[in-house]
């Protein structure tokens, strides 16, 4: 191969690299292992972490622990799945292109909303993406948030409108929700959108069309954050006039992963289409009339349009994505709902059930869904040691991100959590926090 | 090479099976009553699910979700599947997107319960060995880079843009000064000013001088101090390395601008040239490239970010720490740019690039920058030969690094056949072909990235191909305009589609 190229060395090859630039000597970086070898290691560092399969987790606050059936893995471990790039030649990528179409179809539906893209990197980011839209589709440049979205969404918010000079204002939502009133208060002429969760990070169901009113009154988009594992029962975003709704894909089939790759679902109207972030997929036909998939609407995108794109994004999570659409389609028309169903009737076991423990009482009235908090008699990170001893995960302890709420716990219910296992967290919930009162009383 | 290719001739062509059998989709196969998942039975009191809910929240009518048994679903797909091409099916010399092999050993790692059950908010003390692992990444991808800091948080080597650019922005505001423009050249990535338009600035273009490289005139004229960041890929998006880079660094740090290293290309130099010895001061590193993580078909991937000292106190949270041999995430970090996403990143993809990282070692990441690059210029010098030379030159022709870049402007003017055409016959030779029309610079651009991955014999192959192709259209450069032929469908009407878009199906229909 050098004779072919006219070199002596693989060293030549690298003449054009200046010496002040040039690495001296081997990277500081162990020697290479064999696959045995790396795969013990890797297995020794999985063994070090507690996993939800090692304890009983009622741990949710923006991913939850779902079953995810063998169907998922056995069709993502197909190379023609797992290996491909973005579809940037349709002819050989129809099966990637149509799981995006049908993939949008299925968000589309379940969000209630006209369109849907092929994905976005996760939760928190597709609404920072939201954000992004609503500030070309309007020319404002505010945005007003429910303090009941949840903080790491609002995170990363506040981080993407910080490069373009946008100011985000948090509205409380004092008794666990959004009072309609305050969010309207907070809006002006400026406001370019109004950013919801439903259910709100709190678990409680929002009142969106009072919501959605308010903001609309004043000429504001409204993103809302959607939990899709919820829509079999929940009445969807787009029946109540909201512009965007973006959210979360891990529950549609996708691994906890210690937080990624998961997939962000981003759905729309109709009228916002041409300024969607992201991948979309359209119906065509061939040169001899066969239906067939594209990437379609690209001038929207950065390899289009570079600085006037409507987003920089290019790599997303079209695996993911197709995860999620297999899940959507194994759980079926029936099982959206009967999973819906099964977890708000078991969340009301469990809210029953925990606030009849002594020391244990419901933070919030408001309806739930799948995940509600509670508030301890006892300081919360004691309680949680205890239950881990316990092999119980007693979940998220709100006073991370609300200091108001310091004695508040949020605790996730999904299908895997089980009658026998919310009275086990009961029993044991009001063993810790008497306990935990008892070393508090002692100390002081 | 597909032996449905040879079987093509002339004007008549047969429909293959695959183009015989017509795409239907997963709602079209939904039928009322069947199902796959079966659920917990009730085990709790039941209750009237619009006694739990407030008026009007309850949903009138389910969502459509296909009703469809598990064979069906794993039928339908499995179908699906094989109307796609794929890396492991065969060459995918798509330049700028680093298509190397995937060990399979990584998705045995990953699926390990210790990490794919592992919930992000689990606390650090019971995540030590998730922590461990994203701490190792964060050394091993530090020294890779030749700098002191890495977050692995942002989720694509665009959202790396978008955060170094913050970064840049804090920095300059922490020091009181307010600057507007990035400077980027013109054969830079897409997603470089789109980032830099996200990010609150104006993207001004540097010229290339006639060696490939950056115009040093021009980025003179250009460079002052209302300028944020040069963002700069080296090897570029032609494949070369940019000789000036020194002096091209010494340039921006004169007016106090940042230099932002698009790690797009970082394949090229491993072990050979870090981007920190060559004075960058913010990094993104595309492990879904360099490192590996299957592609998925457009994701996940992952963009962590390496940065110099004087950029660390403003990266996001949480930043992993290590104290008396346990790790824990802070966040409480005053002068962070906060957030870019939830949680800790992708970190499925974490595992799979630190295993690679653990096989290669050393010297072996060295050796598949080396041979990446070995590979291109091989390719380079066969296609400097016969119809391929004539027809598609190289545009910079001097030794490349990875990736290399030709135009087919000549066969289009000679022969009528774009570089669209070409890339559409390559698809009946059973090859992915190279990016086109990118870098935009290049007048019907071809470019071509081989990996380390491949043989001789494969690049050979190819090089075969294209020479194959090129004949044919000496012959009847219309049969090269109408490929492909042997593919699942043919040429796709990508005007019909943006002009009247249809996203979604309507299940109205199917009522």
């Amino acid at each position: 191969m050098l004779d072919a190229i006219g070199v002596g060395s693989v060293d030549d090859l690298f003449n054009d690299v200046p010496d002040g630039v040039r690495l001296q000597g081997p990277l500081k970086l162990p020697a290479g292992k064999t696959e045995d070898e790396v795969y013990t290691h890797l297995a020794e560092l999985a063994g070090k972490n507690v996993h939800a399969d090692s304890e009983i987790s009622f741990l949710g606050a923006g991913m939850y622990d779902h079953y995810q059936p063998a169907i998922v893995d056995s069709i993502l471990s197909r190379s023609e799945f797992l290996t491909p790039y973005t579809p940037y030649q349709p002819e050989v990528s129809q099966g990637g292109l149509q799981v995006m179409f049908e993939y949008q179809t299925a968000i589309a539906e379940l969000t209630g909303m006209d369109v849907s893209n092929a994905s976005v990197y996760e939760g928190p980011s597709a609404m920072a993406a939201a954000a992004y839209l609503a500030k070309l589709e309007t020319g404002r440049s505010r945005f007003v948030v429910s303090a009941a979205v949840n903080p790491q969404y609002r995170a990363t918010l506040k981080t993407n409108a910080y490069g373009y000079g946008s100011s985000v204002i948090e509205v409380p939502a004092a008794e666990g929700l959004t009072d309609p009133a305050t969010l309207a208060a907070a809006i002006d002429d400026d406001t370019a959108a109004v950013f919801l969760q439903n259910p709100n990070f709190f678990g409680a169901v929002e009142d969106l069309a009072a919501l959605v009113e308010a903001a609309h009154a004043k000429g504001a988009l409204v993103v809302c954050v959607a939990d899709p594992l919820t829509l079999g029962i929940l009445a969807p975003p787009g029946d109540f006039g909201v512009d965007i709704c973006v959210g979360e894909g891990q529950t549609l089939g996708n691994r906890l992963d210690f937080g990624g790759p998961s997939f962000g679902f981003f759905a729309a109207t109709q009228k916002l289409i041409r300024r969607m972030p992201g991948r979309i997929a359209g119906e065509t036909t061939d040169a001899d009339g066969r239906r067939g998939w594209v990437l379609t609407l690209q001038t929207r995108e950065q390899h289009i349009r570079r600085e006037k794109a409507t987003s920089n994004i290019c790599t997303s999570q079209a695996l993911n994505a197709l995860a999620g659409m297999i899940y959507l389609s194994w759980l079926g028309r029936a099982g959206i709902v009967e999973i819906g169903e099964l977890m708000i009737k078991r969340t009301a076991y469990a809210r029953e059930t925990l606030a009849a423990v002594e020391g244990v009482e419901l933070l919030f009235d408001a309806p739930v869904v799948r995940e509600f908090a509670i508030k301890l008699d006892a300081p919360v990170q004691t309680v949680l040691d205890q239950l881990a001893l316990d092999g119980i995960n007693g979940g998220y302890p709100l006073g991370t991100d609300y200091p108001e709420h310091e004695h508040g716990l949020l605790v996730a219910i999904t299908e895997r959590r089980s009658r026998a296992q919310i009275d086990l967290l009961a029993e044991r919930l009001g063993a810790a926090v008497a306990a935990a009162r008892e070393t508090v009383g002692a100390e002081a | 090479m597909n032996p449905d290719a040879q079987k093509v001739t002339g004007a008549h062509v047969t429909e293959t099976p695959m183009q015989a059998e017509r795409a239907t989709t997963i709602f079209e196969k939904s039928h009322p009553g069947r199902r796959a998942a079966a659920l917990p039975a009730l085990d709790v009191p039941d209750r009237d699910v619009s006694e739990l809910l407030p008026a009007g929240a309850a949903r009138a009518r389910g969502p459509r979700m296909p009703e469809i048994a598990e064979p069906e679903i794993v039928r339908h797909y499995n179908r699906l599947s094989r109307r796609n091409f794929d890396l492991d099916s065969g060459f995918y010399p798509l330049g700028s997107c680093t298509m190397k092999h995937n060990p399979k050993l990584h998705e045995r790692a990953a699926a390990l319960p210790g990490f794919s059950r592992l919930h992000p908010l689990q606390p650090a003390e019971r995540a030590q060995g998730a922590l461990e692992l994203m701490w190792n990444l964060e050394r091993s991808l530090s020294e890779i880079c030749g700098l002191p800091h890495v977050c692995l948080q942002p989720s694509a080597g665009s959202h790396g843009e978008l955060s170094g650019l913050l970064l840049t922005k804090a920095y300059h505001e922490d020091r009181g000064e307010h600057r507007t423009k990035v400077l980027a050249p013109d054969t830079s990535h897409g997603t470089n000013p789109a980032s830099v338009t996200m990010a609150g600035y104006e993207t001004v273009k540097v010229a290339t001088n006639e060696r490939g490289g950056v115009d040093i005139d021009d980025l003179r004229a250009k460079a002052d101090d209302s300028v944020a960041c040069l963002m700069l890929t080296n090897p570029n998006t032609l494949g070369l390395f940019d000789e000036n880079i020194e002096e091209i660094a010494s340039i921006m740090h004169g007016v106090g601008a940042t230099l932002y290293y698009d790690g797009a290309n970082l394949n090229a130099v491993m072990g050979v040239s870090r981007p920190g010895d060559m004075g960058f001061d913010i990094v993104h590193v595309n492990l879904h490239k360099s490192f590996t993580q299957p592609h998925g078909g457009g994701g996940p991937g992952s963009g962590p970010i390496a940065v110099s000292d004087r950029i660390a106190p403003y990266l996001p949270v949480p930043r992993i720490a290590q104290k008396d041999g346990r790790f824990e995430l802070n966040t409480d970090e005053p002068k962070s740019i906060g957030r870019m996403r939830g949680f800790q990143g992708n970190f499925g993809v974490f595992v799979r690039s630190y295993a690679y990282i653990c096989s290669l070692g050393a010297e072996g990441l060295k050796a598949a920058s080396e041979t990446a690059v070995l590979n291109a210029n091989y390719m380079l010098a066969k296609g400097r030969e016969g119809r391929v030379g004539k027809y598609l030159p190289v545009e910079f022709d001097r030794t490349c690094k990875h990736e290399y870049v030709l135009s087919a402007a000549p066969a289009k003017k000679e022969l009528n056949v774009k570089a669209l055409d070409i890339a559409k016959r390559l698809l009946d030779f059973g090859y992915h072909p190279p990016t086109i029309y990118f870098p935009l610079l290049v007048d019907e651009a071809m470019m071509i990235e081989p990996t380390e991955t491949e043989t001789v014999e494969t690049l050979d192959g190819f090089i075969e191909a294209l020479d194959k192709i090129l004949e044919e259209a000496e012959r009847d450069p219309e049969f090269v305009q109408n490929a492909p032929y042997t593919t699942p469908v043919r040429r796709l009407d990508e005007a019909a589609a943006a002009r009247n878009p249809v996203v979604t199906q309507d299940l109205d229909a199917l009522a």
